[in-house]
């Protein structure tokens, strides 16, 4: 058991994914002798050779519809998008092809590939560096979409969605590439569309994934000095959602707020507060709250700081709450 | 069927490998019959008898309301058949909604070619053991697919070539360029057919590209451009397979630029006199490539007249029962929405999927 980073979690997993299957190769802008404009890929070039770790040209179209290619011929792609918000031009493959092609061939073609996307902020990127894009692809039925919060997870769900036989979009959070955890690998963190408790409490459910894990876990630390038993919930995947661990937690709780640092209208909160409200409306002691990101678009490094959802805002959302009322 | 299953059984022959420059024009039709027995001739002729036929008949359902929607391929016959019988039964075909020839010519049931415009299901056959893809809607973006399944094969050492067909109007699309490119950098063994009908629903030509001509874009690509006169079967038939095995001996793609006319509009639900002069298509019409072919067959002595009849009757057996064939209704079953969208079905559609069959059994329709 050593420190390691999320970045070298997804460098292992990347490396022992290539060890353990022939089918699987990976591609993209400026994977090979880089290793990646954040190093995910470091020394896969180099130790596996340019046909199973390659750069390809800078068009992410062509990365993303070459992959549906490949897949349909046996390989299992995973291809890097540079950004988040570099994603953009591969999207029509994403939408009509990449989620559909099972579909559109009743099961004669499943397309396993995995597409690798570092999201989010928080780095002091400039724009166009730091889109939290993720309400688009879970909105497309067809994807999978998982992200990690943690280098277990980070390592365990990548080596999850590249052996996934469908088509998984892997948001990797990049202000957590740097953070070190005590791991030892390889590890398996359970299977793709659970989510996880990472702190057990009573008195309201904090519902995260990815960068916000991080945040909520801190906001349930500060609410404890003011007496307040929070409940942390790390989705880890977010399409499909894990609705049984959600809602039994609400339940036990009676209160839910949703934090993520995408946009909030129509965006994940709104799905995950829409589900609860259905399932667990009778166990709620107050209507369900999000604490996201402004809608506005990504703003300017400088100003960042004020539009991640950080602690503060957590608590005054968990404030409002009605504490009062809730029994002993 | 028997004409079809002809067609495809034959094998392809061998050719010279060349790599085309690019042209200014269609290149003459005189001696395009070089190098391809008459019996292959015939088959050709055949194919594209029977692919006039398919269009007229499937024309016809989509007038009768037995289709949504039918994309013509009237005039494109020479370009569909040729490419299809170019290349091998192991080549991947990555066709558009206007490929219905190219896809009966490659052996492909008539029924299951036509159900993405029935209605029933977005692919009717099995695109793996008819190493066709579905037939793609949205513009270009099957070329990426062809490259990307054409360089998978070259990695793995495979002799597969990928055919991918487009039309004019997807040359303006970004995935057109990208897959070029792509395939050049990577000599991917990919042929790119354009077929130029030039039309892109309404908008001409002209208003679509200010390229001298579609081949010449190949150029910027590094690979070669070929123009072909696309309503010569036998000019797309060489052109096609030499393309095909040049990617298939390692050097690479090829685009092809087939010039060709559509003299139907671009669907039944279009109007073409709109935006088409008149007269125009009476142009065309003298090139009809399946009128073509036949006049030339018949002065070289390939095709009699008896023999054009009997395929001609032949064809019109193929229309009747095909019509048969299409006047059982689709068997669609509801619940095959949710079977192939995962592999496994995740509980949100689990649920849905209960809900939809509660839904059939209380209509009587369940199980």
């Amino acid at each position: 058991m050593s420190e390691i980073t999320m970045a070298k979690a997804l460098n292992t997993a990347l490396r022992d994914a290539l060890r353990d299957d022939p089918r699987t190769i990976l591609f993209g802008e400026d994977i090979g002798a880089l290793g990646g404009v954040f190093r995910i890929t470091d020394g896969l070039a180099a130790e596996f050779g340019d046909e199973r770790c390659f750069d390809t040209p800078l068009a992410e179209s062509a990365i993303l519809g070459t992959a549906v290619g490949m897949a349909m011929y046996g390989y299992r792609p995973v291809v890097e998008m540079q950004f988040d918000a570099f994603a953009y031009p591969a999207f029509e493959q994403l939408v009509s092809h990449v989620a559909k092609l099972r579909n559109r061939t009743r099961g004669a073609i499943g397309l396993p590939l995995t597409i690798r996307i570092p999201y989010g902020g928080g780095i002091g990127g400039v724009e166009h560096h730091s889109d939290s894009s993720e309400i688009y692809y879970m909105a497309t039925p067809g994807l999978t979409v998982v992200t990690p919060a943690t280098a277990a997870d980070a390592y365990s769900l990548l080596r999850r969605s590249i052996a996934s036989p469908d088509p998984v979009v892997f948001l990797e959070p990049k202000r957590l590439y740097w953070r070190k955890e005590a791991l030892g690998l390889p590890v398996d963190t359970g299977p793709l569309g659970s989510a996880v408790i990472r702190r057990h409490g009573t008195h309201a459910t904090l519902i995260a994934y990815g960068p916000a894990v991080t945040t909520a876990l801190e906001a349930a630390e500060a609410a404890a000095e003011h007496g307040w038993d929070l409940e942390v919930i790390d989705l880890r995947t977010l399409m499909p959602l894990d609705d049984a661990t959600v809602c039994a937690s609400v339940r036990r709780t009676g209160r839910a707020v949703v934090v993520h640092e995408a946009h909030g209208f129509a965006g994940p909160g709104a799905e995950i507060a829409a589900r609860i409200t259905e399932r667990c409306f009778y166990h709620l002691e107050a209507p369900v709250r999000r604490v996201t990101g402004f809608d506005v678009p990504y703003p300017p490094p400088l100003l960042e700081r004020h539009y991640l959802p950080g602690v503060d805002r957590i608590l005054d959302a968990v404030a409002s709450l009605e504490w009062e009322a809730v029994p002993a | 069927m028997t004409v079809l299953e002809a067609a495809t059984a034959a094998p392809a022959p061998a050719g010279p490998v060349t790599a085309g420059p690019v042209t200014a024009a269609p290149a003459a039709a005189a001696p395009a019959a070089a190098g391809v027995p008459p019996d292959r001739q015939l088959l050709m002729y055949r194919a594209m008898v029977v692919g006039r036929a398919f269009n007229r008949q499937a024309t016809a359902f989509s007038r009768q309301g037995r289709l949504a929607v039918y994309p013509s391929s009237r005039g494109q016959e020479a370009c569909q058949v040729g490419s299809a019988l170019a290349v091998r039964p192991t080549d991947w075909l990555f066709p558009t909604y206007r490929e219905s020839v190219a896809l009966l010519t490659r052996g492909i049931d008539p029924v299951q070619v036509l159900t993405l415009f029935r209605g029933d299901q977005h692919c009717g056959y099995d695109p793996v053991t008819e190493h066709t893809a579905p037939q793609c809607t949205p513009l270009a973006t099957q070329c990426l697919h062809a490259a990307g399944l054409a360089d998978a094969a070259r990695m793995a050492g495979d002799p597969i070539v990928a055919l991918a067909y487009i039309g004019d109007g997807a040359t303006s699309e970004g995935d057109f360029h990208e897959a070029l490119n792509y395939a050049a950098v990577r000599r991917a063994p990919v042929v790119f057919l354009v077929q130029n009908n030039q039309y892109a629903i309404s908008v001409p030509l002209a208003k679509q590209t200010a390229a001298r001509t579609l081949a010449d874009k190949a150029a910027g690509y590094g690979m070669p451009g070929v123009r072909i006169d696309g309503n010569d079967v036998l000019q797309v038939y060489r052109a096609v397979h030499d393309a095909a095995e040049r990617a298939r001996a390692g050097h690479g793609p090829t685009l092809i630029e087939a010039v060709t006319y559509r003299i139907d509009a671009h669907t039944n639900a279009d109007d073409d006199t709109r935006y088409r002069p008149a007269g125009e298509a009476d142009v065309w019409a003298a090139q009809d490539p399946v009128d073509r072919l036949e006049r030339d067959l018949l002065a070289a002595g390939v095709l009699d007249r008896a023999a054009a009849d009997g395929i001609a009757a032949a064809a019109d057996a193929f229309a009747g029962e095909l019509s048969a064939r299409f006047s059982a209704p689709p068997t669609g079953d509801p619940m095959q929405m949710f079977r192939h969208v995962y592999h496994h079905l995740p509980p949100h559609l689990r649920e849905q999927s209960e809900r939809l069959a509660a839904e059939l059994a209380a209509d009587g329709q369940g199980d």
